[in-house]
């Protein structure tokens, strides 16, 4: 049997994820975070200026998921909700923890320098993606 | 040819410990732990606390002081790190062997041939995996916990000791077959059943021809950790390739958890085998002739990230149950 013969065998009896329902539980899932998120705004804009207002939302979503990560929490809601949790800021909130988590026993060097595992291409990235869209933006002078 | 016949070599004695999550499984094991840290701080320690659990039990027991003439084994961490801490200070001759998930069979084969010689009268094979250790080594931090493929498998926590004498007992150590490294091209690390089943088929081919055996002279097959998926691959493959048809057949990995368990295709690691071989299989006492394949998936994240495709390796040890 050759190569090519064989994984064709094995795509044949390998199971396949479930797209749609996948996405819709994604869809659901993101859809109440930002609900959340937007009741909790609505509620800080009364008191603050609003982009204090979004921070401190922020903050206060990325402070539950990392307390819940800690309590061992998330790791379940994650793998039963996928995409819905973790294309939000709480997928981002609930990596650096559970890095942090991992590296908490080899000491604070080692712990800092792997909080960012698996985050650390999120940032990278949003920051090149950022500089680029600002350059065309200032291009095209929209 | 590398396949070994043996005349003296017996397993005298042997131990396991299982983890938390085997415990509510399908077996009932002879020791068993409550949480995954075993008392200890980090979970690295707690592998290594299993393991020396089995080796103090099997020393205790048989008396051997500091006897032994040799120790073999292995474990999943990198530089088999377990394995080399539990023995440390012991002042025990040790060789440490790595082939995955067919580690143990590999320690059995080493210690046997050597029995078989002459060159020692008796040694001890061990091994352990640990799941959440083996978790943060080859996937994600732990507490990540990112969603698995259906076909994924659970490393199963536990450790094995095992004592080999020249002195007869009732399970005999027959014969067995060193494997060869075979790749068939899968790259997806989560699929271990497709990436071992081609290297199990292989070896019981070799090991049927290379003995003249038809394939009913056993009278169980058992697979290591190819899992449901993995199993259904090898049956389908040996049919095909060789036209063999096992009427009794079993995949060790896919019957240590139950359906409820979430645990996708069943479990994976070195301990597998010798878990399920003592904790069932020798205590049905149904089975004369046993042949244990032990498959293992020879891959790092390194070479994953790079996006080779992963070799595996299986070696088969045939047992004989003499009453």
């Amino acid at each position: 049997m050759n190569n090519r013969k064989y994984q064709k065998m094995v795509n044949e009896l390998t199971p396949k994820e479930n797209r749609l329902s996948n996405m819709l539980i994604s869809f659901i899932t993101g859809g109440i975070i930002g609900l959340i998120g937007t009741i909790i705004y609505v509620n800080l804009d009364k008191i603050y200026e609003p982009e204090l207002a979004i921070s401190f939302m922020l903050l206060i979503i990325i402070g539950t998921t990392a307390f819940l990560t800690c309590l061992g929490i998330s790791d379940t809601l994650f793998q039963k909700f996928k995409c819905g949790l973790i294309i939000p800021i709480t997928g981002f909130a609930h990596s650096v923890s559970a890095s942090i988590l991992d590296y908490k026993k080899e000491g604070l060097l080692n712990m800092g320098s792997n909080a960012f595992k698996l985050a650390g291409s999120v940032i990278l990235y949003g920051i090149v993606s950022a500089v680029i869209l600002t350059i065309i933006k200032v291009i095209l002078n929209v | 040819m590398s396949s070994f016949k043996y005349n003296n070599v017996y397993i005298k004695d042997y131990e396991t410990i299982a983890g938390p999550k085997e415990k509510e499984g399908n077996l009932v094991y002879q020791n068993t732990i409550d949480n995954y840290y075993y008392n200890e701080e980090k979970i690295e320690d707690a592998e290594i606390k299993m393991q020396n659990f089995c080796l103090t039990k099997i020393i205790k027991r048989n008396k051997l002081n500091n006897n032994i003439e040799l120790i073999v084994g292995g474990d999943l961490l990198n530089q088999i790190t377990i394995t080399s801490y539990n023995l440390a200070n012991r002042h025990l001759p040790f060789l440490g062997v790595y082939n995955a998930c067919a580690t143990f069979n590999e320690s059995l084969i080493i210690l046997s041939t050597m029995i078989n010689q002459g060159s020692i009268n008796s040694g001890l094979a061990i091994t352990s995996s640990h799941n959440l250790n083996a978790e943060r080594q080859y996937r994600f931090p732990i507490e990540y916990g990112s969603p698995k493929k259906q076909y994924t498998t659970f490393t199963t926590t536990g450790a094995a000791c095992t004592l080999l004498t020249r002195e007869p007992t009732n399970i005999k150590i027959e014969s067995s077959t060193i494997g060869e490294v075979i790749d068939f091209g899968i790259k997806d690390a989560t699929n271990m059943g497709a990436i071992m089943a081609p290297s199990a088929a292989n070896t019981l081919h070799k090991h049927l021809t290379d003995l003249h055996r038809p394939l009913d002279y056993y009278d169980l097959i058992v697979t290591g950790d190819l899992g449901k998926l993995g199993s259904k691959i090898f049956l389908d493959l040996i049919k095909e390739e060789y036209n063999y048809n096992p009427k009794y057949y079993i995949d060790a990995a896919s019957i240590i958890y139950n359906e409820e368990q979430n645990t996708y295709q069943g479990g994976s690691g070195p301990v597998v085998i010798p878990l399920v071989l003592f904790n069932k299989i020798l205590k049905d006492k149904k089975n004369k002739r046993i042949l244990l394949l032990a498959t293992g998936s020879l891959h790092s994240p390194l070479m994953v990230n790079l996006k080779k495709s992963i070799p595996s390796i299986t070696h088969a040890i045939s047992i004989e149950v003499i009453k």
